[in-house]
């Protein structure tokens, strides 16, 4: 095992990166330990829990299984990312008002999940909300909450849309 | 950390086949959530890599003139399952990929990767046995056209030469047109789980005879590697659509599948639900078929 770095350039939460990482290293130790992105949580570390989640180019990946120098010229969005001028977004507020969160350890990665399924923009029925975030493990087992959160919201975006048809 | 010796990225096929050529003790990894969790286990600890992650080449879904269905090995299950192409001529194959572990997984893990791996468990392949698919290998040289059932060799081995790379998963048109197929996985979760027992069926139905005209059953996790039930698929063929159909189907399979006793579920179980979804996935392919309706 020997030392050998690389270079990785890519954009985080909308700002450019540059990064000389080890070609050994995951997407989640870049992410935590070079850039101090705390909210990807370090779970599993084979892909199972989703606590890494974070989306790449518009898809949710657990960031433990995949290397950082796969990371070159991404687009890469984490917790930290989400809110604006220290507002949250409605996912999140929505998490809030559900109880959807206990310990908070999953909580970022189920954010980012169910972030991906909400700019999707449809409404979808319960089981295809919960397929859709089953990448993601809570080990306080607050799912309904979680799926009553996202269900909320996309009920929401629903009543906003029909209104602007209207 | 991941324990891994040296890391040659692949810029092209090409050069993917030079760089194994050049450092035969390397591997490759393409989506990374097989190889990686062996390197993280121990199983592949210290190895080296040859990265064939993220090549365009090999991405994506194609048709060619004469209906061939070229599927990159590099394409994700998720961007299967979403793919025009597959949605419309074998959404069977896009269904099955679309049960792989859970959505971050199927937005690395790819087809390629799935079948050279060799696990029997692979969700994508009952479903490439039951369509008969071709295997291109590319070698810097003529390469080999294989196809998929003579490939797999025994469990987690398959017949990938020193210096080959599976370049793309070939479904000939003549093995889909007129076909439907339905993929049914048996596992103890929904998601991120891998199958105890699972069963691919493609069956074609003559609407003006009403009978089964082709079959082809493939089962994942009843052998060591995936088996297609020859001897039910031509008892099968020809046979009258009407209930006796089903319970043929499941006695068939009964006698022709030889799972294994493990500790995930006993050999008596496995041939327990192995009919059952036989016979299940055909009475699904018989309606896709409008074969209900006959």
């Amino acid at each position: 095992m020997k030392k050998q770095m690389q270079l990785v350039r890519c954009t985080v939460n909308g700002r450019e990166v540059e990064e000389y990482v080890d070609v050994r290293e995951s997407l989640l130790d870049m992410l935590r330990n070079r850039l101090g992105l705390t909210s990807v949580k370090k779970g599993c570390e084979v892909g199972e829990c989703g606590a890494c989640t974070v989306i790449i180019d518009g898809e949710t990946i657990d960031s433990c299984i995949y290397l950082a120098v796969w990371a070159e010229g991404k687009n890469i969005r984490t917790l930290e990312g989400l809110e604006k001028n220290g507002e949250l977004t409605r996912i999140q507020e929505a998490f809030i008002e559900e109880g959807a969160i206990q310990c908070g350890f999953c909580t970022p990665g189920f954010i980012m999940s169910a972030t991906v399924l909400l700019e999707r923009g449809e409404k979808l029925s319960r089981d295809a909300i919960r397929k859709h975030m089953a990448g993601n493990l809570c080990r306080c087992t607050v799912y309904e909450n979680i799926v009553n959160a996202v269900e909320k919201v996309m009920d929401e975006n629903e009543t906003r849309r029909g209104k602007t048809v209207r | 950390m991941y324990d891994i010796e040296n890391y040659y990225q692949a810029e092209s096929v090409k050069d993917a086949v030079r760089l194994l050529n050049e450092h035969p003790d390397a591997r490759f990894i393409s989506g990374g959530s097989d190889v990686l969790i062996k390197i993280r286990e121990g199983k592949f600890a210290g190895t080296s890599l040859v990265s064939i992650h993220g090549l365009k080449e090999i991405q994506g879904v194609k048709m060619a003139d004469n209906g061939d269905i070229y599927i990159g090995a590099g394409t994700v299950f998720s961007h299967i399952t979403n793919d025009a192409i597959i949605r419309k001529y074998i959404p069977v194959l896009g269904e099955a990929v679309d049960q792989v572990g859970g959505p971050q997984v199927r937005n690395i893990g790819t087809i390629g990767g799935n079948i050279c791996n060799g696990a029997v468990s692979a969700d994508s392949a009952p479903t490439v046995f039951s369509l008969n698919a071709l295997l291109r290998l590319e070698d810097g040289k003529e390469g080999r056209l294989v196809p998929v059932k003579d490939f797999y060799l025994g469990p987690g081995r398959v017949d990938l030469r020193q210096g080959e790379i599976l370049t793309y998963v070939i479904i000939p048109a003549k093995e889909y047109e007129g076909y439907h197929g339905h993929y049914i996985k048996y596992s103890m979760r929904n998601a991120m789980d891998i199958a105890t027992i699972s069963c691919s069926v493609v069956s074609k139905v003559d609407q003006q005879a009403g009978v089964i005209e082709d079959v082809r059953i493939t089962f994942g996790v009843a052998a060591p590697v995936p088996y297609r039930c020859t001897k039910a698929e031509e008892a099968l063929k020809g046979m009258k659509i009407e209930e006796s159909l089903y319970e043929k189907t499941a006695q068939l399979i009964r006698e022709e599948i030889n799972p294994r006793d493990s500790w995930r579920a006993s050999r008596a179980f496995r041939l327990q639900i192995g009919g059952e979804i036989a016979a299940r996935a055909l009475r699904r392919t018989v309606e896709l078929a409008g074969g209900d309706r006959i």
